[in-house]
Parts: C-alpha cells; sequence; structure tokens
C-alpha cells in the first residue's frame, strides 16, 4: 500500500480490490482486532488482505484492511468503532468507491464480547449472546452491570 | 401490553418506588382485598438457600388468596439433569402467572425476564440485585423518616453483599449521604463507589463506626462472612471490631435505627433487640407487604 521509503519502485503494497470493502484509517496496530471482531477467522472464506502501519497524513500511522467480495453492514461497521473511532468504510464495486462513510459508536453490542465476571450467567450455557449497552463509562453487561473500561480488544470473543 | 418484570432496583424512578411504598403502607393497615390474586399462581423457583425472602413471598401470596408452586430444591428439578435455565423458565412459564426466582448466577433474573412469557421478579442473583429487599429496606426506613436527605452508615460486607449495592443505589434518587465502615478487602466495589458519585451521592469512608455513630440517621449493618478470611481468627479480629453493641449505640441520635437483610449471626448483640434504635425484626416483617404491593404490580 505505502510507497519504499526511498520513493523507488512506487506502487501498491496491497492490490486494490475489484469488489468488496475497504477498511481505511484504522488506528495503528489495531487492524488484527478489527479482523478479530468482524468474526473472520481462518475458517470463513474472504480474500483478505492487511497493511499495518501505514504512513498517513493525518493520522502519522494507521492501518488498512481490505475485503474481496464482501460488502459489510452497518451493524458489522459500526463494531469497528468500539476499537478504531475514526476509521473509514469504502464500498468497492468495480474497482470504483461507490461508498465512503465513517463508523458510529453503537448504543448495544451483541455477542461481539465477553463478560469478564465469571459469576455472570452469560459467560454459562445459556443460549444467549453476550449483551452491553454501550455508555460513556464503558461496555456495562447488560446481564449482571460489569462495565468493562478498559482493554476492550481482550474481551473480544 | 409489555410483560412487567422486576429485576433491578435500577429499573425503577423515584415516582415508581414511591408509589409501590404508599400501595404497601395502604396494605399494612389492612387497606386491601384478600381475593385481589384469587385464582392466579406464583411460580417459586429456588436455586440458592432463602427463608425470608421464600417464606413472605409464600405469605404475601397466600394473603392475596393466590397459591404458589415450587421446586423443592435443585437436587430435585431438570436442571440438576443440566437442563438450561432458559429451557426451565419457558416450561415453568405454563404452568404459573408469575414467577419469582434466586439463582446463584448474576443476571439470572434478567435471562429469565427474556424467555418468560409472565412476569418475572428477582429474589436475589449472586452478588447482583435484590430488589425486594431495597424496597423493604426503604419502606422500614420511610416508617421511622423522611428518606430524602437521610445520612445512612453501612457496616460490614459492602463489596459482596447485594444488598447494600441495591439500597445504596436507590438511596442516590433520594439524596442521601453514604457512610461506608468495612474491613480491608470488603470495600464498596469501585465500579459502583464510581457511578454512585456520577449520580451526586456523597460518599464518605470512615475507619470506625464510633466516628459516625452520633451523627447518622440509619445504622445498616451487613453480615461478614467467615468464607472471606483464611482462618476463624482473623475473622473473629475483625468481626468483633464491626460488632454492634449497647454501649455503642448509648451515642447515637434518639431517632437513629438500626437495620439488618438478616440472618445475622455475630454482627448486632442480641441486648440491642429489645433497644428503641432496633428495626431489623420490622424490616423482616415488612417483607410481607412489600411484596404483596409487588405481585399485584405485576398480577393485576
Amino acid at each position: 500500500m505505502n510507497a519504499s521509503a526511498s520513493g523507488e519502485n512506487e506502487g501498491l503494497l496491497v492490490r486494490r480490490i475489484k469488489n468488496g470493502t475497504v477498511i481505511d484509517h484504522i488506528d495503528a496496530g489495531e487492524a488484527l482486532n478489527v479482523v478479530k471482531i468482524l468474526g473472520i477467522t481462518g475458517t470463513t472464506q474472504e480474500a483478505l488482505s492487511i497493511a499495518t502501519n501505514v504512513p498517513s497524513r493525518n493520522m502519522g500511522k494507521k492501518d488498512i484492511v481490505k475485503l474481496s467480495n464482501r460488502e459489510l453492514s452497518k451493524e458489522e461497521v459500526d463494531r469497528i468503532a468500539l476499537i478504531s473511532p475514526r476509521a473509514t468504510i469504502n464500498i468497492i464495486r468495480n474497482f470504483k468507491v461507490c461508498e465512503k462513510k465513517g463508523v458510529e459508536i453503537p448504543t448495544l453490542i451483541e455477542g461481539v464480547v465477553r463478560c469478564p465476571n465469571p459469576g455472570c450467567i452469560s459467560n454459562t450455557h445459556e443460549p444467549i449472546r453476550t449483551k452491553f449497552r454501550v455508555l460513556p463509562g464503558g461496555l456495562h453487561c447488560c446481564y449482571c452491570d460489569w462495565v468493562i473500561n478498559r482493554d476492550i480488544t481482550g474481551h473480544i470473543i | 401490553m409489555p410483560t412487567r418484570h422486576i429485576i433491578s432496583i435500577g429499573d425503577f424512578d423515584r415516582n415508581d418506588i414511591d408509589r409501590l411504598l404508599d400501595h404497601a403502607a395502604q396494605i399494612d393497615e389492612r387497606n386491601y382485598d384478600g381475593n385481589a390474586l384469587c385464582g392466579k399462581i406464583l411460580a417459586a423457583l429456588f436455586f440458592e438457600p432463602s427463608t425470608r425472602t421464600r417464606m413472605s413471598f409464600e405469605s404475601a401470596m397466600a394473603r392475596l388468596g393466590g397459591s404458589v408452586l415450587s421446586v423443592g430444591s435443585v437436587e430435585a428439578c431438570s436442571m440438576a439433569k443440566g437442563e438450561t435455565l432458559a429451557d426451565t423458565i419457558r416450561v415453568v412459564s405454563g404452568y404459573a402467572d408469575a414467577i419469582v426466582i434466586r439463582h446463584p448466577k448474576e443476571g439470572a433474573a434478567r435471562l429469565a425476564a427474556e424467555f418468560a412469557t409472565v412476569p418475572v421478579i428477582n429474589a436475589g442473583d449472586g452478588a447482583g440485585q435484590h430488589p425486594s429487599q431495597t424496597l423493604l429496606d426503604l419502606y422500614t426506613i420511610r416508617q421511622s423518616m423522611p428518606i430524602d436527605g437521610i445520612d445512612i452508615a453501612m457496616v460490614g460486607d459492602l463489596r459482596y453483599g447485594r444488598t447494600a449495592h441495591s439500597l445504596a443505589s436507590a438511596l442516590s434518587l433520594y439524596n442521601a449521604r453514604l457512610h461506608t465502615i468495612s474491613p480491608t478487602g470488603l470495600e464498596l466495589p469501585a465500579n459502583l463507589a464510581e457511578s454512585l458519585a456520577e449520580k451526586g451521592m456523597e460518599i464518605i469512608e470512615h475507619d470506625d463506626i464510633r466516628d459516625v455513630i452520633s451523627t447518622v440517621d440509619v445504622l445498616y449493618v451487613t453480615r461478614i462472612q467467615r468464607e472471606r478470611f483464611p482462618d476463624s481468627a482473623s475473622y473473629f479480629n475483625v468481626a468483633s471490631s464491626y460488632r454492634i453493641t449497647p454501649e455503642l449505640l448509648a451515642d447515637a441520635r434518639d431517632h437513629l435505627i438500626v437495620l439488618h437483610p438478616l440472618p445475622r449471626v455475630d454482627e448486632i448483640d442480641p441486648r440491642v433487640d429489645d433497644s428503641p434504635h432496633a428495626r431489623y425484626f420490622d424490616q423482616s416483617r415488612n417483607g410481607v407487604p412489600v411484596r404483596m404491593a409487588m405481585l399485584m404490580q405485576v398480577l393485576q
């Protein structure tokens, strides 16, 4: 994605995609967490490219994630705001940016992070997804009221 | 109309609480219909031991003409075979008009409310919420003084004591000032203290009950559990310095009341029982009219 330090061999380290989503302006070092929060694993089907610590005029350094043949839903996009609120989303169709949007911090997130309280009912074998209200002080577990106010990525399921 | 549940005191605003306490006071004056819940069935799902809460819910239901279904013990029900709480709740919803639940896991009542097709009342979930206890605590305070602006001292295990957490949250709606006196390691959880402070509650920590005994209106005593300490000697050492005695109360204001959610072990000297300050047995008795008001709220 970035040019080499010498300025020679100008070009993209990560190839353009024909169709899909480019998640740009991710806080440097958070790309792998963005992938995790989107539920992308080795067993899912997406073609994925990741660039980390790319020089950025506004951010100093940033990460970029490209997903081929998958357009993210609004709910998926907003999850990213929890760990990288400055990220921007570009929907690509036939090599062109068709839609460009920012991320919004959601008011409720389900099935994304695990409650750190070992006594919480959401950490048992009940048929429920974890549920957190997003409040200024952090993420509040809707079941036990436990608050996650630091290291959100450490609690991603 | 959505099903009405009572899960957490945080779901109530000040008007809701005042209305329910007014209704309980009316019931206390025998101003109620003894057949109000005739034909209604309450399912009592107690997955943890309970004496006062369970019996007062049963008494409340009986006084209103309704009846109660119970599972004898956890060992006797399908949860012992590995059934999920969600399934148990769906099944029991078909047998009863309301469910009262006590469960060792925090958030269990909230989960029950998601799966129930009838109202759910939380009778205590782990170290979480116990709203009916909070309502009867407030009711008992209100019998002696207006709740607004009181100085209350909470003594004992404030870390794991769910009754203290719920009561402190409710009192933040009444501009109360909270004094805490607890052994090291059993202080009010930082999260809760922060959230109470955000609501404008003044919280003052003290090392010794004697520092506040002459200035507070309510002394709320909770049990310090032996299992929180490495050995009996350290437990007795700590517990003795948090014990309420007639000598300690000699310096108290005339109108001070002593509350305790019970059961007590060594926290209150039995000689205090006859003092005009002691209200913990009234508090326990108040469980019936308050729970009658709660049952009428969800079942009528």
